[in-house]
C-alpha cells in the first residue's frame, strides 16, 4: 500500500490475491481458490486498472500520495493489529484432527442448491442490481441545457 | 503455535495493512483497494476455520467465502462507478478535497 | 507390441524412469517427468504452426509462403528463432522497466499453466484436479492481466489503446466462453477434465458419445470456438493486434526475444483453448469410431488439435476483420443469449426421456432463436458521432 505509482499498487494487490489463492489451495479449498483467481484477478483487478486509466490517476502526479491525516491512519491500523494479535495468541483454540478430506465441488453444489438456495438467489439479485447500478452511475449524462 | 494461529495472524496482518491503506492514502481508488484487502483477509479467516475448525462437514466457511467473493466484486464495481461519477464532477480523485456536501 | 503398449508407452516410460529415482525425490521427479514433455512438445508445435500458417495463408492469398529455408520452407522457424534471439532488446526510456519485463513472462507462464489439466492421452494428464475446468478459466483470466500490463508499461498511446481494446474484447468474450463450457459440465456432472473425457469414450454401435453430437453440444461447440478465437485475439477478432491498423497493438514496443515470447504465448493460448474444446466436446483422446481404437490415444488428440489449427488458419485467411463495435455487439447481443438458451437446452435434454422427441425439441429450441437473433442484429444501424470515453 505504500507504492507511489497507482498501477504498481494494483499489480501488488494482484500478487496478494494470487498468494491468497495459493493459501486457499493449501487449505484444501480448491473451488474457492480458483474462483478467487477468476473473480479477483480476472475482474476486480482489471476493473481497478480501467478506473485508474479513466480517472487519469496513472501519470506521475505532483501531489503527495498520503492523505493529510496519515499518521492517525497508521496508528489506528497498528492498534487494530495489536488487539487482534493479542486476542489470537492469548486464546486457546483447539484444532481438529490433521487430515481433512478435500471438499468436492459436488458437495459445494449440493449445499448451494439445498441449504443455501435462498442466499444464492439473493446473490443473483444483488449482482444484477450491482450491474445495473454501476452502469447507471457511471454512464455519462447528457447535458440538460 | 498451531497452523490455525498462524493463518489467523496472517489474516490479521493483511487486515491491518488494508486498513492502513484505506485510512491513509489520498486517492479514492486506493481506499477501495484497501477495502478489498480487508475483505480478503476475512475470507482467509473463514477458510482457515473451515479447515481446522470443529465442524468441517458443514462447509460453512467455504459457502461464506464464495458469497463474500461475489459481494466484494459487486461492491468494487459499484464503488468504482461512484468514483468515476465523482471524478466527472470534480475532476480529481483526491479525497482530502472532497469535504463538502454541496455539489 | 500390442496396441495397448503403444498407447501407454509414455506412461510406462515414466514409471520405468521413476523406478530409478530414490524415494526422497519421487514427487519432484514425477512432476518434472510429467511437465518436461509438455514443455517440449507444445513449443515445437508452435514452431511448426508458424510456418504452416504462413504457407497456408500464402496459398490462400495466391502466393507462396516462405520457401527459402529448408525443403519447402519448413525450417523457417529456425530462421525466425535466430532472428528474434539476436535482435537488440530495446526498452523505451519512459517505459516502466519492471512491468515491461514481467508482462511477457506472465503471459507465457499462464499459457503454459493451462496445459496442466488437459488429458493428452489415456492416463496422460499432468494433474487430475477436482475442479480442472475452473482452473483453466482462472488461468485464462490471468492472461488478460498480462496483456494489460504489456500495453500499459510501454507508455505509448498506441500500445495502451491496443491493450484497452484487447482487454475489453477478452473480458467480453470470457462470459460466452465459460457459459458454453458450463453445458458440458452440467451434462457430465463434474468439473474434472479426466472424468469428462472418460464419459465420452464409450461407444454405442461404433459411434462415440461425444458431446458434440448432441444439439446442445454442437451449439456449445460452435459458440466455444468463436469465443476461443476472440479470446486469443485471432482473426477475425484481431483488431487489438491488427497489423494494418495500429501496427502491432499492445506489443509494439517489444523487440527481439520478448516479442517472440508474446507470439509464443498467444499461440499457446490458442492451442490450450483448442485442447479444452477437444476435451469438452470432441471426446479428448478417444477415437471417433469404435473400430479405430487401436490407434494410440495421443495420436488422436494431436490429430484433432492439428485439425483445429488448420481450421484457425483457414478462418484467418477467409474472413475480414470485425470492427470493435461489431465485435462487442456479437458478444453481448448474440452469444450471451445463445449460451444462456443453450444452458436451458441441456436442462431440457436432461429431463426429457430418451428418444427422438428430445432431439427435435432441443434442436428447434436452439435454431429458432439463433435465426431470430441474427435477423435483428442485421438491421441497419445509424452511425453516431464518435465520442471519447474519458470520464470527463
Amino acid at each position: 500500500m505504500g507504492l507511489r505509482n497507482l498501477i504498481h499498487c494494483v499489480l501488488a494487490l494482484t500478487l496478494g490475491f494470487v498468494g491468497l489463492a495459493m493459501l486457499y489451495l493449501e487449505l484444501g479449498a480448491q473451488f474457492v481458490g480458483f474462483t478467487q483467481i477468476l473473480v479477483y484477478v480476472g475482474a476486480v483487478a482489471i476493473l481497478s486498472v480501467f478506473a485508474i486509466m479513466m480517472t487519469r490517476s496513472a501519470g506521475p502526479n505532483a501531489e503527495p500520495a498520503l492523505s493529510a491525516s496519515w499518521i492517525s491512519g497508521l496508528v489506528v491500523a497498528g492498534a487494530t493489529f495489536a488487539v487482534l494479535a493479542w486476542a489470537i495468541i492469548s486464546s486457546n483454540i483447539t484444532t481438529a484432527a490433521s487430515d481433512q478430506p478435500e471438499v468436492s465441488v459436488k458437495a459445494i453444489g449440493n449445499a448451494l442448491m439445498h441449504n443455501y438456495a435462498v442466499p444464492l438467489e439473493i446473490m443473483g439479485l444483488l449482482l444484477t442490481a450491482a450491474l445495473i447500478g454501476a452502469v447507471i452511475v457511471a454512464m455519462p449524462q447528457e447535458k440538460a441545457q | 503455535m498451531s497452523p490455525l494461529t498462524g493463518y489467523l495472524l496472517l489474516s490479521a496482518m493483511i487486515f491491518s495493512i488494508g486498513l492502513a491503506g484505506a485510512l491513509s492514502r489520498r486517492n479514492a481508488i486506493l481506499v477501495l483497494i484497501g477495502i478489498e484487502l480487508m475483505l480478503n483477509a476475512a475470507n482467509l479467516n473463514f477458510i482457515a476455520f473451515c479447515r481446522y475448525g470443529p465442524n468441517p462437514a458443514a462447509l460453512t466457511g467455504i459457502m461464506f467465502t464464495i458469497f463474500s467473493i461475489g459481494i466484494a466484486a459487486a461492491e468494487a464495481a459499484v464503488g468504482l462507478g461512484i468514483i468515476l461519477a465523482v471524478y466527472r464532477h470534480t475532476k480529481n480523485t483526491d479525497l482530502d478535497q472532497m469535504n463538502s456536501m454541496k455539489g | 507390441m500390442s496396441a495397448q503398449t503403444v498407447d501407454q508407452v509414455f506412461v510406462l516410460t515414466k514409471a520405468w524412469l521413476m523406478g530409478h529415482v530414490p524415494a526422497a525425490f519421487q514427487p519432484i521427479a514425477s512432476a518434472v517427468l510429467s511437465v518436461v514433455p509438455v514443455l517440449l512438445v507444445f513449443p515445437l508445435l508452435f514452431a511448426i504452426t508458424t510456418v504452416l500458417e504462413r504457407k497456408g495463408l500464402g496459398r490462400m492469398q495466391n502466393r507462396y509462403g516462405p520457401n527459402r529455408v529448408g525443403p519447402y520452407g519448413f525450417l523457417q522457424p529456425m530462421a525466425d528463432g535466430i532472428k528474434s534471439l539476436t535482435k537488440e532488446d530495446i526498452i523505451p526510456r519512459s517505459a516502466d522497466a519492471v512491468v515491461h519485463f514481467l508482462a511477457p513472462l506472465l503471459l507465457v507462464l499462464a499459457s503454459f499453466l493451462a496445459y496442466a489439466v488437459l488429458p493428452i492421452g489415456r492416463n496422460m494428464v499432468i494433474t487430475d484436479l477436482n475442479s480442472g475446468v475452473l482452473f483453466f478459466f482462472a488461468i485464462g483470466s490471468m492472461i488478460e492481466l498480462a496483456v494489460f500490463m504489456a500495453g500499459w508499461s510501454s507508455r505509448s498511446k498506441y500500445s495502451l489503446l491496443g491493450a484497452m481494446r484487447a482487454v475489453a474484447q477478452m473480458i467480453s468474450y470470457e462470459i460466452p466462453l465459460v457459459l458454453s463450457a458450463i453445458v458440458v459440465i452440467m451434462a457430465a456432472g463434474t468439473l474434472s477434465t479426466v472424468a469428462i473425457v472418460n464419459m465420452q469414450a464409450v461407444y454405442t454401435h461404433w459411434l462415440p458419445h461425444w458431446f458434440v453430437f448432441t444439439p446442445w453440444g454442437f451449439c456449445g461447440f460452435i459458440l466455444f470456438m468463436i469465443a476461443a478465437t476472440a479470446e486469443s485475439n485471432r482473426s477475425p477478432f484481431d483488431l487489438p493486434e491488427g497489423e494494418s491498423e495500429i501496427i502491432a497493438g499492445y506489443y509494439i514496443e517489444y523487440s527481439g526475444f520478448k516479442f517472440a515470447l508474446f507470439f509464443l504465448g498467444e499461440y499457446l493460448g490458442m492451442f490450450a483453448t483448442s485442447g479444452l474444446a477437444i476435451t469438452l466436446f470432441l471426446g479428448g483422446w478417444s477415437s471417433p469410431f469404435s473400430f479405430l481404437t487401436w490407434i494410440p490415444s495421443y495420436i488422436w488428440f494431436f490429430g484433432k488439435l492439428l485439425a483445429f489449427i488448420a481450421a484457425f488458419i483457414w478462418v484467418r485467411g477467409t474472413f475480414p476483420r470485425l470492427r470493435m463495435d461489431q465485435l462487442m455487439g456479437l458478444a453481448w447481443k448474440f452469444m450471451l443469449p445463445m449460451t444462456l438458451l443453450n444452458v436451458f437446452d441441456v436442462g431440457i435434454w436432461h429431463l426429457m426421456p430418451h428418444g427422438i422427441l428430445r432431439w427435435i425439441v432441443c434442436t428447434a429450441f436452439l435454431i429458432l432463436p439463433a435465426y431470430l437473433l441474427s435477423r435483428t442484429l442485421n438491421r441497419k444501424q445509424k452511425l453516431q458521432v464518435r465520442t471519447y470515453r474519458y470520464a470527463d
